[in-house]
């Protein structure tokens, strides 16, 4: 286990200061409209007091929504070719839950299994996580059964769990260390605090390794095009979902120079996978449905030892049909 | 809520719908869509005032079309001028649908435009207050303030298409935002995009809108886009006296040319 | 811990179009140079593999590479004219230049072809991928024992090639099968009528010590495996190729996701015994 030291509020504030010294930007949720948003702070002030999550996903400060991949000009049928430059700043994300910050790792499961996203590597390589656990959760949670858990230290650098007078700190990887070597006397050692009392409890809700082991034999079953029947196709939960990867690929141009951008993408979209001929693999919605399940909990376990869902709820409470994932792969689990 | 389950039951044995498309408990104190084929599943419906959704864009999908004949629960006014609208616009065949209306001591079955034409005229739609509100102060904007609010507002935008996706009114086998032949709306979710996006869409539905709010409830990120549309379409009931799920007989207003127009470019 | 020499995957190699044939209505070859004469050097493919070819100022289209990897300095493509990209790259011309991002996927596996017959089929636009393997089999002629190759299209008017077909038909080497659909004929066609399924179960083939590569619409592969599972061609000995929409190419954008397998990775070809084990999202 980690070392624990105790950060009071206000050392906390000087750490931001720090951080902003070493030229870091810190990005954490913020209150804007009664909406809880990722935004850039210089001071814990300016950090919601109250929040859960925030709606979107940390994912994009590694995965933009928008990100060019080149450019180009083209002069008389000759084309000169610009090979693009990803603007990563140095950057602290401060107050991501436990679950988003595990997430990332299942993201680097996709951009660099195989070849190497150079984008996302540049970013990812700025990054360091302050994490704070949860001491509340919704109905929408479940960490718990996704791997993770409210205090869970894995993909934070930092993880700070709130206590009496400000936060246990637990110092996890070298990133963190070196954060903490920024300020080390804010941190005091010896902290004794009880870091589960203060924890959130969400139960476990499901077996994820059983229904993993089940899903090759329902794909189907009744159940996806039951659950998907209100399902109305739009891509809020892929766009909000902390791991959800899928991309898409475009060209902006005039008749003298162009640029092709990354954007993100859901299997959710009709015309996702849509061929040219008219002809669709996923033709209908229950099978995109069932795409989503089966990619998150049955081909990224198979391919890539890692499961491609935290349990963090975000798509939940983003949909507007109230598909409750939760609920369906609890659904899911317990069906004939 | 008993009288409605009855009637959802009766309904069902007799053969007459295939399925009812009501509310059912979601989660947290929140209503979700729900698709009732059995007594079983009719006994999951619910009719309260948290009963938001306009369910009338589920009918327009294609796997709920595909189920047979069906009675929509229509708890708000605005699911009953979709219906209209939408047999305005040849989507719904007058009295393809049945819609089953909560009321006082019971539940009322409606069967015909002309039927929900009647019943609209006792229960007229109104927009919430703070939807009103904060309409009139967009109103009240010089244009560029108020283009400066929608740019700040769409800067959130990241085209998920949940506003597109969960309106009655944007049917489309193929929306515009997905034909790029030619590419006609920048598909990237940058400045220009986002703006064109929500323009074009508030232009589509400019006289078509049935001011139901849900695109705007929709939205993940919150941003108003429900009030575009709203207030296109009371300029368009300003401009040309009719709006949209008035009637299952009337024509699009901007997209309808008659030699006896009052603009003279058209004639 | 820095990749900072991370390369950019998504950037193409430009190509000069060298040669522009037209085969059929809507469809073409181009013949592609490396504009970089080092990175054409370098550049290595081998037979089922495919790439994404770019217009600049519309965008990337996928399909495969239609020559063979025996004949060195250039690659082939044949495409349809059927989408944005597809149709500004039918507007290109000789000495034009356009992106080529590959190559990708994985390979008809030849060395396990090895003293073997081999059965050809292919529907339409569907020639092309396999244009490239029966043209490194030819190439390499002495590895294999009878070639056979049954290529159908709607009508004379649309078979792709029309010059190869006719080079293939005077060789002794290589049995070639022609067929066009009912009321696809000519006057002077000399082919078969019929549906491609109907015209193998014709043909009298014999499984024993065969492999079986098929290609071409969805409805086509579909009626016609059955009649090679009739035949007694055992799954494993039977080939096709997916071609799910893609995007990155790179098994990235999950676009071409089927079950745990990425078309652009573990695809382009597939075993029939392959393919029964992936959900049916083709």
């Amino acid at each position: 286990m980690a070392e624990r030291y105790k950060l009071t509020q206000d050392a906390l504030s000087a750490l931001f200061e720090a951080l902003a010294k070493d030229g870091r930007r810190i990005l954490a949720p913020t209150d804007a409209d009664g909406r809880t948003e990722l935004n850039a702070v210089t001071s814990p002030d300016q950090v919601s007091k109250q929040y859960l999550q925030t709606i979107l996903s940390a994912k994009e400060t590694v995965f933009p929504k928008v990100e060019r991949l080149l450019s180009y000009t083209t002069e008389g049928g000759k084309v000169d070719l610009k090979d693009a430059q990803p603007h990563a700043l140095p950057t602290v994300l401060f107050g991501v839950r436990p679950c988003e910050a595990g997430a990332f790792k299942a993201l680097d499961a996709v951009f660099n299994w195989d070849s190497r996203d150079k984008f996302f590597n540049a970013r990812l390589e700025k990054l360091a996580i302050i994490g704070v656990s949860c001491t509340s959760a919704d109905e929408a949670c479940f960490c718990t059964s996704a791997g993770g858990g409210p205090g869970d230290t894995q993909g934070s650098d930092i993880l700070l769990t709130p206590v009496q007078g400000g936060y246990l700190a637990e110092i996890l990887t070298p990133r963190g260390e070196a954060i903490q070597a920024l300020a080390p006397q804010f941190f005091q050692a010896g902290a004794t605090e009880d870091k589960e009392a203060v924890l959130a409890k969400v139960e476990k809700a499901f077996d994820r390794e059983a229904l993993t082991a089940k899903l090759p034999g329902m794909f189907e079953n009744p159940v996806w095009k039951q659950q998907s029947l209100r399902c109305i196709g739009c891509g809020a939960c892929a766009f909000v979902c902390p791991t959800c990867v899928c991309f898409d690929i475009q060209e902006e141009a005039d008749p003298k120079k162009g640029e092709r951008l990354r954007l993100w993408d859901s299997c959710g979209f009709s015309l996702f996978t849509l061929h040219a001929s008219g002809h669709n693999p996923r033709e209908v919605q229950s099978a995109r449905w069932r795409q989503r399940i089966y990619h998150k909990f049955a081909y990224y376990p198979e391919r890539y030892q890692q499961y491609g869902c935290v349990g963090c709820g975000k798509c939940t409470r983003a949909c507007p049909a109230d598909m409750n994932l939760k609920e369906h792969l609890v659904e899911a689990a317990q069906a004939q | 809520m008993e009288s409605l389950k009855q009637k959802a039951k009766e309904l069902l044995e007799a053969g007459e719908i295939k399925a009812v498309l009501g509310y059912a408990r979601g989660t947290s104190d929140t209503r979700r869509p729900h698709v009732a084929m059995s007594a079983l599943e009719v006994d999951k419906l619910v009719a309260d005032q948290a009963c938001t959704t306009n369910l009338a864009n589920l009918l327009m999908k294609h796997e709920i079309k595909h189920l047979g004949k069906l009675a929509v629960v229509a708890s708000r006014p605005s699911t009953l001028r979709s219906l209209l609208q939408l047999t305005a616009e040849h989507q719904v065949a007058d009295g393809a649908i049945l819609a089953l209306v909560p009321a006082e001591g019971g539940v009322k079955q409606l069967g015909t435009a002309q039927a929900f034409e009647e019943h609209l005229a006792l229960v007229p739609q109104k927009k919430t207050e703070k939807d009103q509100a904060l309409l009139d102060r967009l109103k009240a904007m010089p244009r560029a303030e108020r283009f400066a609010f929608w740019q700040k507002e769409f800067s959130r935008c990241m085209k998920c298409y949940a506003c597109r996706n969960s309106c009655p009114m944007c049917y489309c086998e193929r929306c515009t935002m997905d034909c790029n032949r030619p590419q006609w709306v920048p598909v990237p979710s940058h400045a220009v995009g986002n703006q064109e996006y929500h323009l074009v869409r508030a232009m589509h539905l400019a006289g078509r809108c049935v001011e139901c709010g849900e695109c705007g409830r929709a939205c993940p990120v919150g941003i108003p886009v429900h009030l575009l549309t709203f207030f296109a379409e009371d300029s368009v009931r300003a401009q040309f006296g009719q709006g949209g799920g008035a009637s299952a007989t009337i024509d699009n207003a901007l997209s309808t040319f008659r030699p006896d127009d009052k603009e003279t470019f058209i004639r | 811990m820095c990749h900072c020499e991370d390369k950019n995957i998504y950037l193409p190699y430009l190509m000069r179009i060298a040669q522009v044939t037209q085969e059929a209505p809507g469809v073409k070859t181009f013949r592609l140079e490396f504009q970089n004469e080092e990175e054409g050097q370098k550049f290595e493919f081998k037979t089922g593999q495919f790439g994404l070819y770019s217009v600049f100022g519309e965008g990337e289209s996928t399909f495969c590479i239609a020559s063979s990897p025996t004949r060195k300095g250039y690659i082939e493509c044949t495409f349809r004219e059927s989408g944005r990209v597809t149709s500004a790259l039918a507007d290109k011309e000789v000495g034009d230049t356009i992106g080529f991002r590959g190559p990708y996927g994985n390979v008809f596996p030849l060395d396990a072809w090895k003293g073997k017959n081999l059965v050809f089929i292919a529907g339409g636009i569907a020639l092309p991928p396999l244009r490239s393997v029966i043209w490194n089999c030819l190439d390499l002629r002495e590895n294999f024992k009878d070639i056979t190759v049954v290529y159908g299209a709607r009508s004379v008017n649309d078979l792709v090639y029309k010059h190869e077909l006719k080079e293939w038909e005077g060789r002794s080497d290589i049995n070639l099968v022609c067929t066009v659909d009912p009321g696809g004929e000519t006057p002077d066609w000399t082919g078969k009528v019929g549906f491609i399924p109907m015209v193998v179960e014709g043909l009298g083939l014999s499984a024993e010590n065969t492999v079986a590569i098929v290609c071409g619409p969805p409805i086509m592969i579909k009626l016609t495996l059955p009649v090679l599972q009739k035949l007694g061609f055992p799954p494993e000995n039977t080939y096709t190729t997916l071609e799910n929409r893609m995007k990155c190419g790179l098994g990235k954008c999950g676009r071409c996701n089927t079950g745990s397998s990425y078309v652009c990775k573990d695809g382009p070809v597939y075993t029939l015994a392959q393919l029964n084990g992936l959900p049916a999202e083709y």
